[in-house]
């Protein structure tokens, strides 16, 4: 009985984190899957969001700026007004340049990012992050609060993926998908390509944000060494490949199925002795990796690839 | 004065030296196969971790290591293209870029798995500077830097312009199809594009591990100023690229100089800024770069 219990919260877990990436992969999905922007700085969207959301809402944490004890939802919609608005200032900056360069510049944004995060410690507490983040329904006690946290997860997705779904088949993604095939035939119809590349990036990155926002909350804490590279910008890059890019379920199964897979590496390596156990993560970083060019180059649409209606 | 030299300018002229041997890589595997490559700068870390097998494994000095290390990256370089760039020569790039995201991470994973995560060096213990003229001070290893580099830079020079498979590296980077009717080895080209990159990479990541210390994200946290000096240079302009190495490398020492009054002008905390500060300028001013090379 205790096991089958340890499994279902194991399993809550896994929904709520792999949710909230899910979430962040759906923001990927606007950029990249419909408009063709080589977005690379995700975590530079994602400090943001989780930043924001945490000194907002979090309780009087001594030295920093913030910790106004604000509630949730307002940090939430904060989170995702404030990414946003990252966005429009880095699209306004960057659209202009071609694929390539936009990957560098994003990365190069995220980076900056990092470095306030880390610097200026009257706004983040520096390198000792953000705690006393509360995480809605967490007075419900175990187990019921973890549930609660990841039906909020779930519904939040839901919501998203019905929204996007609406606005994927509405004339404005169609206009973006138009862009991302043919950016001078778009042009050539009348369209105001660069208004509708700013306007992708922004939801984008807004929804980026909310997921920076969400995985403060989860884990009541937000440093700068959740905003490297690797957890966000990478894994979400990865999950959405796999799943398919342009394809909304797939934005959304990719996450689900990979982080499962990323977690279940997990188990496996703690069952190796401790001088092997810390080596072995990073063959799991190493198989990610891996897993990325098998995709790439055998199956380049993904599990759920999108689906083109007549050509 | 002379604080400014032994502190900011010989820092900088290293610090630049070391981004341009990474930057010719990029900006000549930017103008032949038309993508930016995210993992050269892990192609440097793992030529640190190399030479550092040969250093503590047969006590070799790191200079004499330095050659292995670049045969060696050279020849991976080689291989990770036939194996996860090859396959996407004929789609659009912006595929490779993706898929030379992954490789950046699987380097540095292997560099993790195999080395480990500890910081090192290759010689323990405090190495006294040189002093010449009774106050010019300069570290040997500096000395070491600056003066292979220029080697390398003038062995570059003479492979480009005396030799036929240089001469067609120029010729396809100017015009790739034009190359391939002209009757270029277009595949031998390639090949000796990736074992120069790679080699010199190899040789940019020793140098940056014996300025400081070997981590396994050494190379990863260059790659910003590396893309910058290549775009400053001009994409696809190996002569651009050691201007543009140079003038970055200088500006991010020069900007914590106490330029107006006694508080450095730049917190050191935001040295790695400037880099990419420079960058979206002359992305957004000049996008061809100093040496008119190609915008994408």
């Amino acid at each position: 009985m205790d096991s089958a219990f340890g499994i279902m919260m194991y399993l809550v877990g896994l929904l709520t984190m792999g949710g909230i990436y899910a979430i962040m992969s759906l923001g990927l999905n606007v950029q990249w899957g419909w408009t063709g922007q080589f977005n690379a700085g995700i975590a530079g969207f994602f400090a943001v969001g989780a930043y924001a959301s945490a000194i907002l809402t979090s309780t009087g944490s001594g030295a920093l700026m913030g910790g106004l004890g604000l509630p949730v939802p307002v940090g939430l919609v904060a989170a995702m007004v404030l990414a946003g608005l990252t966005g429009y200032l880095v699209g306004r900056l960057c659209l202009r340049l071609k694929s390539d360069y936009l990957a560098i510049a994003t990365i190069g944004i995220a980076e900056i990012l990092r470095l306030i995060v880390t610097n200026e410690g009257w706004l983040t507490n520096g390198t000792r992050g953000v705690s006393n983040i509360p995480r809605p329904f967490e007075s419900l006690g175990l187990p019921w609060a973890q549930i609660a946290f990841a039906s909020l997860i779930v519904a939040l997705l839901l919501v998203l993926f019905l929204a996007l779904q609406r606005l994927a088949r509405s004339p404005w993604g169609r206009v973006l998908r138009a862009i991302r095939d043919n950016e001078t035939a778009a042009e050539a119809v009348g369209k105001n390509v660069v208004a509708f590349r700013l306007e992708a990036f922004v939801v984008g990155s807004a929804i980026m944000g909310l997921g920076g926002a969400l995985t403060a909350h989860y884990f009541k804490f937000i440093g700068p060494e959740a905003t490297e590279p690797l957890m966000t910008t990478f894994l979400v890059w990865v999950m959405l490949i796999v799943g398919g890019s342009g394809n909304n379920k797939g934005a959304i199964l990719g996450p689900l199925l990979v982080w499962t897979l990323w977690s279940a590496m997990e188990i496996v390596t703690a069952q190796l002795p401790p001088e092997w156990a810390v080596r072995a993560a990073y063959l799991r970083i190493f198989l990610v990796g891996l897993m990325l060019q098998v995709v790439l180059q055998r199956f380049a649409g993904g599990l759920i690839p999108e689906r083109r209606r007549g050509t | 004065m002379l604080e400014f030299v032994n502190f900011y300018l010989i820092p900088g002229l290293v610090l630049g030296s070391i981004y341009a041997l990474g930057a010719i890589g990029v900006t000549m595997l930017f103008g032949i196969l038309r993508f930016a490559h995210f993992a050269h700068g892990d192609l440097m870390s793992l030529g640190a971790y190399v030479a550092l097998s040969f250093v503590a494994g047969i006590g070799l000095p790191t200079i004499l290591a330095l050659p292995f290390a670049m045969v060696i990256v050279a020849l991976a370089s080689v291989g990770i293209d036939r194996a996860f760039y090859r396959p996407f020569r004929k789609g659009p790039t912006i595929i490779v870029v993706i898929a030379s995201f992954g490789v950046a991470l699987m380097i540095r994973s292997l560099i993790q798995l195999f080395w480990g995560v500890e910081i090192t060096s290759y010689v323990q213990g405090i190495q006294r500077p040189l002093v010449l003229f009774d106050s010019l001070r300069i570290a040997e290893r500096h000395i070491w830097i600056i003066a292979l580099t220029v080697v390398f830079v003038v062995a570059m020079h003479l492979f480009l312009t005396r030799s036929r498979l240089g001469k067609g590296m120029r010729a396809m980077s100017d015009d790739a199809d034009l190359a391939r009717v002209t009757g270029i080895n277009t595949r031998a080209v390639i090949a000796w594009t990736w074992l120069i990159g790679g080699g010199l990479a190899a040789a940019g990541g020793v140098f940056l591990a014996m300025d400081t210390q070997l981590n396994p994200s050494i190379g990863w946290n260059a790659i910003l100023p590396i893309f910058a000096a290549a775009v400053l240079g001009g994409i696809g302009k190996p002569y651009g690229a050691i201007v543009g190495g140079l003038v970055i490398g200088l500006a991010e020492e020069l900007s914590n100089y106490p330029w107006f009054g006694f508080e450095p002008l730049l917190s050191p905390g935001y040295k790695s800024g400037v880099a990419f500060g420079i960058m979206v300028l002359m992305l957004i001013f000049r996008p061809s770069g100093l040496f008119r090379g190609r915008v994408l």
